[in-house]
């Protein structure tokens, strides 16, 4: 080697790796919480750094709200921009962009959203908050545009169903979730997007896309009246209404399934879980950092060092928990080496068996709690995303100071409760096993 | 402070002087041994990322080795002398950090983003992969394949990343940017252990390094760690390579690729100076707004006129990156309405670039781009990670990080005339590249691809 040896360097490590990250010290962002005399909820974090504004309207009116029309969330969520108040789709963008703002529209399963960014001058963002109300409170629903966006809907389907990871991804939610609104697919079938009509996304934004079944997220550089001043002209053009019904309870994790589809690749996607836990649960937290250690923390989880570093079995591997309004997945999701499969399958079957088991060895826990606490103040070090974490907290109603106690939640957690926590939420013999890949047969 | 300021009375926009901030403050340092340091204060958060970029990627590979670039970047987390891997991971985990790395055409880098007072952590172990990395031929084999399940994920089972990496060596005759970042196949499977150590050998010299740092830190003191860690460490002679400039492009290049379960695409792309070759950077920036005015938001013309109007394209865009050492294209690519209008979507696109030719683009919407324009530069920032990478970016192309203090003022200096100038300059069939993509099994026997890859920067990470 041509370099100098590092020993003084070196022999200092020691020293420098002394742990000395303590999380007490950090807090959350300070959420202003208030209700618009019209019933808005607002969630408000002032954020002087950059003189911009984030802004977002969530809705619960995902998927889980398609009833007998897959597609018709996402549809309506699509077509809010297509043409409101009187004004076409290129009429609303240019209010946008003529003065650099950037807005969009969302929908997954839960939730639909709204989302504005804008720099924070008042002349500037108040136009912003004009356009944005436009488009929320009295889309038009042109007929034409429905055709365009529904066709593009088709097209963008098309593509989903030759893409082995989207693939697997649908089949799992429907093995998961057959008599529950999560096993629909939120981009809709084929037939259900024909049927849609102008009548039912009119129906759905009325029923939905209200001020009671709303919580808007603001974060950025405007005072306490200039936020309330928004959310309450935000409020006065949103219709009042009734809060979605609740989300029925998704069932105990069902039997074990293996579901094999057939898929002219070189990989194999594998995804292998089941019903988790919904939002709110006490095991939460236990959960959280036992699948840290399993799978949800990179190149330094168990599956990371086994399928990776030492199979060299896959690119990425991971496993996670989605607490949604009713109990989410739990799913491990990887892609191999077609040849691998098997081996890929039994892998985790012991893998997740053992943790199961055993749980975590103190040292694991240690260093999840560090890691998870140490990297809290990264979650935070944009607007972006305070603002989604806060949104989170909106829609979910979560306390306050959910994020300002989160890391002591985090040091709370002992090795018996995550012990608990698996036993009571993992099973790996009802898992539904999902692989699309060559030479796979349905067996099921 | 200069530049908001500035921005906004652009904008012709009144801010209390309260809303105003400081604008990023940024300070260069070179070390003795020859490294490089730029720190920039943003001090919003208590935490810091730190990126160590070699200015070496795919387009400096020898024929017969791409991808050695990439796979030297996933080696480097093989662990060092002291150090077995996988230990550099679990350390800046248990500082509550996370790390990785990126490769591009031009530059590899790996990053830390940590607590601002846990910086140190990083720099010791970037410095001591450095003097003490360990190339195991055991982990090599195992790593290998890893990056080949990388290649099938991200290429050979991806028909856009196969589109991509064809276009590119379609579109470059002579200029390595036709190869692809995470290498052809059949070059990955002759690859040797020691080609990758020779490629550490030649490359990642102290002095060629730039540590990029940004975040709640005090320049001074990031420097005298950036001394304490990489201080030690000897210069090496940076290896001088021949210039492999593209040739004069003298007529278009066409392929129609079919892939299995692929759905339509056609990619077009036009061969144009980086703002690194460009003569006059003037004619960048008046690229830069015209793929802005062509695609830059829900008003552009694409959307406009192919989305909508037409009604022809379910999806268009078009794209210019301007940071670039070597010569670039213009991009404008496009999903088809129907199976059937992908000729016809092709024919809209070119429509659409003779548009500009012959008629220009009005004030107005020079004016959006630039409205839009403006308030990136105040968007971006709301990223650190963003703001260090941009800095490394333009230092890899050779730009040089204050370029972008110019970038603002030259968006003031482009008029529409400068903008159909630099159309009909450069969007000129002779420099133009047409690739369609189509389903392998509408026309006989399907084919597994056996490659493909590259696309504009696409940075591979290592996780």
């Amino acid at each position: 080697m041509r370099y100098p040896r590092l020993m003084t360097v070196l022999c200092s490590l020691g020293l420098l790796l002394m742990p000395v990250v303590g999380s007490g010290d950090v807090g959350g962002p300070q959420i202003q919480h208030w209700t618009t005399d019209r019933g808005l909820k607002v969630y408000f974090v002032r954020a002087e750094a950059l003189p911009m504004v984030d802004l977002e309207l969530t809705f619960d009116a995902g998927s889980a709200r398609d009833g007998d029309s897959p597609g018709l969330a996402a549809l309506t969520s699509r077509m809010l921009t297509q043409g409101a108040a009187g004004l076409d789709a290129a009429a609303l963008a240019r209010g946008f962009e003529d003065l650099g703002a950037r807005y969009s529209t969302d929908s997954g399963r839960d939730t639909a959203s709204v989302s504005l960014r804008s720099l924070n001058a008042p002349s500037t963002l108040s136009r912003a908050v004009e356009g944005l109300a436009r488009l929320t409170g009295r889309p038009d629903f042109p007929e034409d545009a429905l055709e365009r966006e529904r066709r593009r809907m088709l097209v963008s389907l098309r593509n989903q169903q030759r893409d082995p990871s989207s693939i697997a991804q649908r089949a799992f939610w429907e093995a998961l979730y057959p008599d529950h609104p999560y096993g629909s697919p939120p981009g809709g079938t084929e037939e259900s997007l024909q049927a849609i009509t102008r009548d039912d996304l009119q129906g759905f934004h009325q029923r939905y896309y209200n001020i009671a079944n709303a919580t808007l997220t603001l974060v950025g550089d405007i005072s306490r009246p200039e936020a309330e001043q928004i959310a309450t002209h935000l409020a006065s053009a949103l219709r009042s209404g009734e809060p979605a019904e609740p989300v029925p309870p998704a069932p105990e994790p069902g039997e074990a399934r293996e579901i094999r589809i057939e898929f002219p690749s070189s990989q194999t996607h594998v995804l292998v879980g089941h019903i988790g836990y919904p939002r709110g649960a006490d095991e939460h937290f236990a959960l959280y950092v036992g699948n840290h250690i399993l799978g949800g923390s990179g190149l330094v989880s168990r599956l990371a060092h086994e399928f990776r570093e030492e199979r060299g079995l896959s690119y990425s591997v991971s496993s996670r928990f989605s607490p949604m309004r009713a109990a989410g997945p739990f799913r491990i999701s990887t892609q191999v080496r077609s040849d691998r499969t098997g081996e890929a399958l039994e892998t985790l079957q012991a893998m997740i068996a053992d943790f199961r088991a055993e749980g975590p060895s103190d040292s694991e826990l240690e260093d999840a709690v560090r890691n998870i606490t140490g990297s809290f103040p990264l979650s935070l070090d944009s607007n972006s995303k305070i603002a989604g974490l806060v949104s989170t907290v909106g829609f979910h109603g979560l306390p306050l100071d959910y994020l300002d106690t989160f890391p002591r939640q985090i040091e709370g957690v002992t090795r018996d409760e995550i012990v608990q926590a698996l036993r009571q939420r993992v099973h790996p013999e009802r898992f539904v096993t999902v692989v699309v890949g060559p030479d796979a047969e349905d067996e099921d | 402070m200069r530049r908001l300021t500035a921005l906004i009375a652009v904008l012709g926009l009144l801010l209390p002087a309260t809303q105003l901030h400081a604008e990023p403050k940024t300070r260069e340092f070179t070390l003795d041994n020859g490294m490089r340091l730029v720190v920039r204060v943003d001090n919003r958060a208590p935490v810091a990322v730190s990126q160590l970029w070699f200015p070496v990627g795919s387009i400096h590979e020898p024929p017969g080795t791409t991808g050695v670039s990439h796979v030297l970047e996933h080696m480097m987390f093989k662990g060092t002398e002291q150090r077995p891997t996988g230990d550099f991971s679990r350390i800046i985990s248990r500082e509550g950090g996370r790390l990785n790395a990126f490769t591009g055409r031009e530059f590899t880098a790996y990053f830390e983003q940590l607590r601002a007072d846990r910086l140190e952590v990083a720099f010791e172990l970037e410095a001591d992969r450095l003097a003490n990395i360990r190339f195991d031929e055991d982990e090599f084999r195992r790593e290998m394949e890893v990056v080949f399940e990388e290649r099938r994920l991200r290429v050979d089972d991806n028909p856009m990343g196969v589109a991509s990496e064809r276009f590119n060596a379609l579109a470059w005759a002579s200029s390595p940017a036709r190869q692809p970042i995470i290498g052809w196949q059949e070059d990955l499977e002759q690859l040797t252990l020691d080609d990758v150590r020779d490629w550490f050998e030649q490359w990642y010299g102290v002095n060629n390094a730039l540590l990029v740092v940004v975040g709640d830190v005090d320049p001074e003191a990031v420097r005298d760690l950036a001394e304490t860690h990489f201080g030690p460490l000897e210069s090496r002679p940076v290896p001088e390579l021949k210039q492999r400039p593209e040739i004069h492009p003298i007529g278009e290049r066409r392929s129609t690729i079919r892939v299995p379960q692929a759905r339509p695409f056609v990619m077009m792309g036009y061969q144009t100076p980086s703002l690194a070759t460009v003569e006059d950077p003037l004619d960048a920036h008046a690229l830069n707004l015209l793929s802005s005015i062509l695609s830059g938001g829900a008003s552009s013309r694409l959307q406009d006129r192919l989305v909508r109007g037409q009604e022809i394209a379910a999806t268009a865009a078009a794209g210019y990156s301007s940071i670039s050492s070597l010569d670039t294209q213009f991009l404008l690519q496009g999903r088809p309405a129907s199976d059937e209008d992908l000729d016809a979507l092709e024919q809209a696109l070119r429509a659409e670039v003779q548009a500009v030719i012959d008629h220009g683009v009005t004030r107005e919407e020079l004016e959006r781009a630039r409205v839009q324009a403006r308030a990136d530069y105040v968007y971006r920032l709301d990223s650190l990670f963003y703001q260090a990478m941009e800095i490394g970016l333009l230092e890899s192309a050779g730009i040089g990080w204050e370029a972008i203090d110019e970038f603002e003022e030259a968006l003031e200096q482009v008029t529409p005339e400068r903008i159909q100038q630099v159309a009909e300059r450069y969007l000129r069939d002779e420099r133009l590249t047409v690739l369609h993509l189509l389903p392998a099994e509408d026309n006989g026997a399907p084919r597994l691809p056996m490659s493909g890859a590259g696309g504009d920067v696409a940075p591979h990470s290592h996780d």
